[in-house]
């Protein structure tokens, strides 16, 4: 028992990021995150967009050379070999070569990872299977179809069977069959045990993809946890009121932040400890001259908490 | 209208690779060849010339001077070697150096040449004075011809006197009746050796009849060619066409930068050096198909002599493809976007072409924009296709130019890949 706990402590993590800062003239782009990541396990990064999260995926990925801090890839520094071909990146762009076919394409990633003859053969096959493109293996990038050259975009990224996967936004841009098929893509890689940083703006991909959740914004790691966690931490145990007014005029939003409300577009949030609450919040505001057009009572979730942590101020 | 004009333009004003096509391109091309025109217009080119004289009489001693005061360069004798003077040029010498390019005329003044240096009406009596030249450069040798006869008139007052004074004494001697007979008859003769000539079923024209000095013309460099200039077209339009093929087989780079595919690829085991030594590697590769293309054409449709030539032309289409193909990359590294490389490109490239040699031979243009050409590839590539194909030199000749464009596609290669430095890491 005493030596399977010292092995398991002194095999390297997947992932460990230490007081990374990176600053691109006045602007600190990343400021001092630190985190982990273990086997098996999918860290889902939320955040605003400007909030640093691919200026972090970029440390890891070695393409940026931090001002302080460190990443290391099952113990290599990044942007070692070691490092390189420990991760998988799925960039948000699609970085595929568009005149060549889907095959071309992993057969040039796997030999740039140094794959060659049946492995790369093996690798590619595979990488097709798990796409779902077998049947467009010779089909010329440029004219597949968008959920397509996402599927393949991600597939180019793992081609090199790496320990650890970066995803950053794979399902941007894609329509609902086809973010299905990419959620059941990497379902399946986390199945097989694979680590996984995963960023995104949808709090429902997160929510069913994730096992913990880092919340960034400013550059800073502003929470991290499980879903329940972090909304633990942020709401204990109240509930979330939202209410639509009939009038939408300044004087509303003025009387909800009053109330220590969020207002945004017509709909205002409260958090609230018991349901009760919610005849003293409908009372206050007919004696403010506010008519409610639709009050709901709901639990907190991913997306509640990322409110939280980051108002509603638009980013860009 | 009005606003359709304000935003075209104020589009145009804010797409500077645009703004320079419209503007800074006509104004430089309008340049370079105001120069090379504009020089021309106002004195004759100044042509180098090669002169031999083997008759050290008075007379090729004052054309020989008489050439010298004209608008030319008239070289006796080769430049001196490691400081050591060289003996003058004698004809066999002056004849190989023709064939080297080092001038593109020679003018053989023979022995005799002085005994009777002008006639009027052709005559067997006199010597013919040799011009060697060297056919790709098809003005030098009108320009020698046209200025000999020039100065034979205004450097030889005397001896076209002499010459006069003969004449009156053959035909006008007194002017008796015996001497008006003889006038008559000479000229009668002249008129029945014109008349024949004309008739006759294979004309014999002679160049130098109504000329004071005769000079007999000889083709010593591409004689036996069966199309002299289709090897320097074929080297100068294929230089212009490599560059723009590397420029935009290097704008490759660019297009995978914007696409996010540079930094996927730099993500995994290649370095940005392997990547650029990659890329280079295939725009060379391009560049040489694309020359073997044209000689191959030039060969086939136009009887360019390229089989015997191969080895030269492997030798210098290694060089120049991997000149071309560095410049390529340096100008995907020096450009942004691709939407940039394609105006700085075509600036660049014409520029270098015109200059360079690739639309009109450097030969003919000023000795300075000469020597301003020499800072392009197209003319060192130009100049050792000209060795290869044109004075069929052997393959030693080369090095100037080999060593000229691999050291120039080293230093391209390297500034390439200091400015690549952006992309690695940020």
């Amino acid at each position: 028992m005493a030596s399977a706990s010292a092995a398991s402590t002194s095999t390297p993590l997947p992932l460990r990021v230490e007081g990374l800062v990176k600053r691109f003239g006045e602007l600190t782009a990343v400021d001092g995150i630190a985190l982990e990541l273990n086997r098996a396990e999918c860290l889902g990064l939320l955040g605003p967009n400007g909030a640093g999260k691919s200026t972090l995926i970029r440390s890891i990925v070695g393409r940026v050379v931090p001002d302080a801090g460190k990443v290391s890839v099952f113990g290599d520094p990044a942007g070692s070999i070691g490092a390189r071909m420990a991760l998988g990146w799925v960039p948000q762009d699609i970085a595929l070569y568009p005149r060549l076919t889907c095959r071309e394409n992993l057969e040039a990633f796997g030999q740039y990872h140094g794959l060659r003859s049946a492995a790369l053969s093996a690798a590619v096959a595979r990488c097709l299977d798990w796409a779902a493109l077998g049947d467009r293996a010779e089909d010329i990038v440029k004219n597949l179809s968008g959920g397509m050259k996402r599927r393949l975009n991600m597939a180019a990224g793992l081609i090199h069977q790496p320990g650890v996967m970066l995803m950053d936004e794979p399902t941007a841009g894609v329509d609902p069959q086809s973010r299905n098929r990419i959620f059941e893509m990497i379902e399946k890689l986390r199945g097989e045990g694979m680590s996984i940083i995963y960023t995104t703006h949808y709090m429902e991909e997160a929510e069913r993809l994730c096992d913990r959740v880092a919340i960034i914004d400013h550059g800073r790691i502003v929470a991290l946890g499980t879903k329940d966690e972090l909304v633990h931490n942020a709401f204990a145990s109240r509930s979330e009121v939202l209410a639509r007014f009939d009038s939408m005029d300044d004087g509303v939003a003025v009387w909800v932040e009053q109330r220590g409300g969020l207002f945004d577009n017509g709909l205002a949030r409260f958090s609230v400890e018991h349901a009760t609450d919610i005849a003293g919040l409908l009372d206050a505001a007919a004696k403010a001259g506010h008519e409610l057009a639709d009050v709901s009572l709901r639990k907190p979730n991913l997306e509640s908490v990322f409110l939280h942590w980051t108002g509603r101020e638009l980013r860009d | 209208m009005i606003p359709i004009i304000r935003t075209a333009w104020t589009a145009l004003r804010r797409d500077r690779g645009a703004l320079a096509l419209s503007f800074i391109l006509p104004v430089a091309f309008f340049t370079i060849f105001a120069v090379i025109f504009g020089g021309r217009s106002n004195s004759t080119p100044k042509v180098s010339v090669i002169m031999v004289d083997e008759d050290h009489s008075g007379a090729s001693q004052k054309l020989i001077k008489g050439l010298s005061e004209e608008s030319l360069s008239v070289i006796t004798r080769p430049a001196p070697k490691r400081g050591v003077e060289q003996p003058d040029y004698t004809a066999a010498t002056a004849e190989d150096a023709v064939r080297a390019g080092t001038a593109p005329v020679a003018l053989i003044i023979p022995p005799g040449f002085g005994v009777s240096p002008i006639s009027f009406g052709g005559g067997n009596q006199r010597v013919s004075i040799q011009l060697l030249k060297d056919s790709s450069d098809m003005v030098a040798s009108q320009i020698i011809t046209g200025l000999l006869q020039k100065v034979a008139m205004t450097a030889m007052p005397e001896v076209m006197a002499e010459q006069g004074a003969k004449y009156v004494d053959e035909y006008a001697g007194g002017f008796t009746p015996e001497q008006r007979k003889r006038i008559d008859s000479g000229l009668e003769e002249l008129r029945k050796r014109e008349s024949r000539e004309a008739s006759g079923p294979e004309t014999h024209h002679d160049p130098n009849r109504g000329m004071p000095i005769s000079v007999t013309t000889r083709d010593v460099v591409g004689q036996n060619k069966n199309n002299p200039m289709v090897s320097f077209y074929a080297a100068a339009i294929g230089v212009m066409f490599l560059l723009f093929t590397a420029s935009n087989a290097g704008g490759s780079l660019l297009d995978e930068a914007e696409s996010g595919t540079l930094d996927r690829v730099l993500s995994s085991r290649v370095t940005m050096g392997t990547l650029l030594a990659g890329k280079l590697c295939y725009c060379s590769l391009l560049a040489f198909s694309q020359l073997v293309v044209m000689f191959v054409w030039a060969w086939l449709v136009f009887k360019l002599d390229f089989i015997p030539h191969l080895a030269g032309f492997a030798i210098m289409g290694v060089s120049t493809a991997f000149a071309v193909g560095a410049f390529g990359m340096l100008l995907a590294s020096t450009c942004r976007t691709r939407a940039q490389l394609g105006p700085l490109s075509t600036l660049v490239i014409l520029i270098m072409s015109s200059v360079g040699g690739s639309m009109f031979p450097r030969f003919l243009m000023p000795e300075a924009m000469q020597k301003a050409g020499l800072l392009t590839i197209n003319a060192w590539a130009i100049d050792g296709f000209t060795k290869v194909f044109w004075r069929d030199e052997p393959v030693s000749h080369l090095w100037p130019q080999v060593l000229v464009l691999l050291v120039v596609g080293i230093a391209l290669f390297l500034i390439a890949r200091k400015l690549a430095r952006r992309w690695e890491y940020s």
